[in-house]
């Protein structure tokens, strides 16, 4: 979904994309509790606007840049829950049946350059999507999403300099929801605002913006990635939000006082932007019928996923090398 | 027919492929109007200019996944880590996500890219600067991995593995960047997954690449002046690996003799000695040696540098000891 203007419907789709990626990491959730998925998972449970308001800015053809928190971000491009679902599950209907998981969710076709879970690696990466836009002069901006935690690793600040330099078309992301995994990431960072503080160093402009706000979001999007389109160089957005679940799916995040649990839980993205498309108009219909759409949705992809096949023993060999194989030796 | 450097090779191999295709791309520390530190791409910048031959900052991660994000999006970059060494500093991109992406993937992505990198001792640099570490890219499913070495071999490799549609590692020879060899005029496009036979011979094998090939060839002289001759193999890519030509040669001979450069564990020759344990048992004659670096990091002093490197001397002992048993 692009979005040119923000008006009343084109809020609603926003409002029926961040209902979607709630839904879906709900049923990834309880799928997790079922056995049916494996491995970890990382939820993005109350930090939906900020895919959501990037995917809507976002041209088609522009490159998103995600981590191993990243089905929000896949999906939000257009990629079906069913295929993420299913590569959540190991199935051949999967993503990319099977091979990758949770943590690597990649969608060429829909721009979705991949999702890294080594951090700090993607930032980089991003750069030479955008490095290649350039020189192609294809127009195209890769948005690149990651978390507080990774403004503290070496590959961050490679890349915020080499994008500078280069005055690379690629929006940086940190989705600042306040904990590293299980430390406060003030706690050990040098400064308040591990991305924004630091952005200036690199000679871009300190962006701070309400992740919970999907309009906000949105806005402060829209202006980056009209600015990297438009040849004007990287810029680097940092997004408050908070993660209402635990790091992965072994954790409980008790470490979180209850305090702050509740203040944030207070300003979940949804229901607040329920309440203001209310103010604004929208019929508490409109919306109920955007949850109850959406609740079939995710019903009917988890459906199609559990029906996917365990991927066989021809899937295992393949695709190393260009070539569809993997023989190192003749 | 022009005399070339090995270091002039690498140039000329790589405008070759830049006039050729507007996709190929050329990136690193130095390598601009510098030319680069061991001078392997000079005249490159003033051909091709500044956008498409690219300074960079000392950014190892972000050379390699600015290679990775351009290769995945179209393009067919060519990354120089300075020293091989430095690969250590950037090990996540090239072995976590550039060698995996496309298995991860079920082959949504290619990988078109080459990483070339000055390799080895015997510039006494000392033990962070003198590293062969071509088996560090063996060991991870995805690379393919290039050892030229020669003038001839450094151009049509390199055409083949710009144009190869996955990530090759082009490791070159520091020791070799001087040494000079008559080189065609015109296109050469060589064939990854080739080994060369070097010299035939029917006493054993020695199989070798890299900076280790002029050695083996002086050391085969002398082992034919007493009696002792040998075939030498030059593997040139260890991945593919053309274990076929090599299986071949030492079935011919009956022995096998690795000479490598990298310290002994794990060196590329222990995988190669396994394969020939495992398919060729039967007609092995004597026991398979490897010739190698002891395992130690390497030492500064050219004294001591000249004592861990194999050298022509250590390679006819060890091989006319084990010939006479």
């Amino acid at each position: 979904m692009t979005i040119e203007t923000l008006d009343l419907d084109a809020k609603v789709g926003l409002y029926q994309a961040q209902v979607e990626l709630r839904q879906f990491e709900k049923r990834a959730y309880d799928l997790f509790l079922e056995n049916f998925v494996k491995g970890t998972s990382h939820l993005s449970l109350g930090q939906e606007a900020i895919a959501a308001g990037f995917a809507a800015a976002m041209r088609q053809d522009d490159y998103t840049f995600a981590t191993y928190r990243g089905h929000a971000h896949t999906l939000a491009r257009g990629v079906t829950m069913t295929a993420v679902l299913a590569e959540l599950m190991g199935r051949t209907n999967g993503l990319m049946a099977g091979k990758g998981g949770s943590m690597h969710l990649t969608s060429v076709e829909h721009g979705v350059m991949g999702s890294y879970a080594i951090i700090g690696a993607h930032l980089p990466i991003a750069c030479g999507a955008a490095w290649s836009a350039q020189y192609r002069g294809s127009g195209q901006v890769a948005v690149c999403f990651f978390g507080d935690g990774t403004t503290n690793i070496g590959a961050f600040h490679e890349a915020l300099n080499f994008a500078a330099i280069w005055k690379l078309p690629v929006v940086f992301v940190c989705e600042n929801n306040l904990w590293m995994e299980y430390t406060r990431t003030t706690d050990i960072t040098a400064v308040e605002h591990p991305a924004a503080d630091r952005a200036s160093a690199y000679g871009m402009e300190r962006i701070l913006v309400d992740g919970n706000d999907v309009d906000a979001v949105f806005e402060v999007a829209k202006t980056a990635i009209d600015r990297a389109r438009a040849g004007e160089g990287p810029s680097m957005i940092e997004a408050l939000t908070y993660r209402q679940a635990g790091h992965s799916r072994a954790d409980p995040g008790k470490y979180r006082p209850d305090e702050e649990v509740a203040e944030w839980l207070a300003k979940d993205p949804i229901p607040m932007y329920h309440a203001r498309l209310l103010s604004e108009g929208v019929s508490e219909e409109t919306l109920a019928d955007i949850d109850r759409k959406v609740a079939a949705m995710v019903d009917l992809a988890t459906e199609e996923a559990k029906a996917g096949e365990a991927p066989g023993r021809e899937y295992l060999m393949k695709d190393v090398w260009a070539d569809g194989g993997s023989a190192w030796r003749n | 027919m022009a005399q070339l450097t090995f270091r002039e090779a690498i140039a000329r191999g790589i405008a070759q492929e830049m006039r050729r295709d507007e996709s190929v791309l050329l990136i690193g520390e130095d390598i601009g109007a510098a030319g680069g530190v061991f001078k392997g791409t000079v005249g490159l910048f003033e051909e091709f200019g500044g956008v498409r031959v690219r300074d960079t900052p000392i950014s190892e991660q972000a050379i390699l996944g600015a290679a990775m994000g351009a290769a995945m999006t179209g393009l067919r970059p060519i990354a120089e880590i300075m020293f091989s060494d430095f690969f250590a500093v950037c090990w996540d991109i090239v072995a976590n996500e550039i060698a995996k992406s496309r298995y991860m993937t079920n082959g949504q992505m290619s990988f078109p890219l080459v990483i070339r990198s000055g390799n080895g001792g015997g510039l006494r640099f000392g033990a962070q600067h003198s590293q062969s570490v071509e088996n560090w890219a063996m060991m991870i499913p995805g690379l393919k991995v290039v050892v030229p070495s020669n003038a001839v071999d450094v151009i049509g490799l390199m055409a083949a593995a710009v144009r190869d549609p996955d990530p090759v590692i082009f490791l070159e020879a520091k020791s070799l960047y001087a040494s000079k060899m008559d080189v065609p005029d015109g296109e050469i496009v060589d064939t990854l997954g080739t080994a060369k036979v070097l010299r035939q011979g029917s006493s054993a094998t020695i199989v070798t690449l890299g900076g280790m090939v002029p050695k083996t060839m002086a050391a085969a002289e002398e082992l034919a002046a007493q009696g002792i001759d040998c075939t030498v193999v030059d593997v040139r890519t260890l991945v593919p690996l053309d274990t076929q030509t090599i299986l071949r040669e030492v079935s011919a001979t009956g022995r096998l003799f690795t000479v490598e450069e990298n310290p002994r564990v794990l060196g590329w020759g222990a995988e190669l000695s396994s394969i020939v344990a495992e398919e060729l048992f039967y007609d092995l004659d004597g026991p398979i040696v490897r010739i190698t670096t002891p395992h130690i990091p390497l030492p500064a002093a050219d004294a001591l540098e000249d004592m861990a490197i194999p050298s022509v001397e250590r390679i006819v002992s060890e091989i006319s000891r084990s010939m006479n048993q």
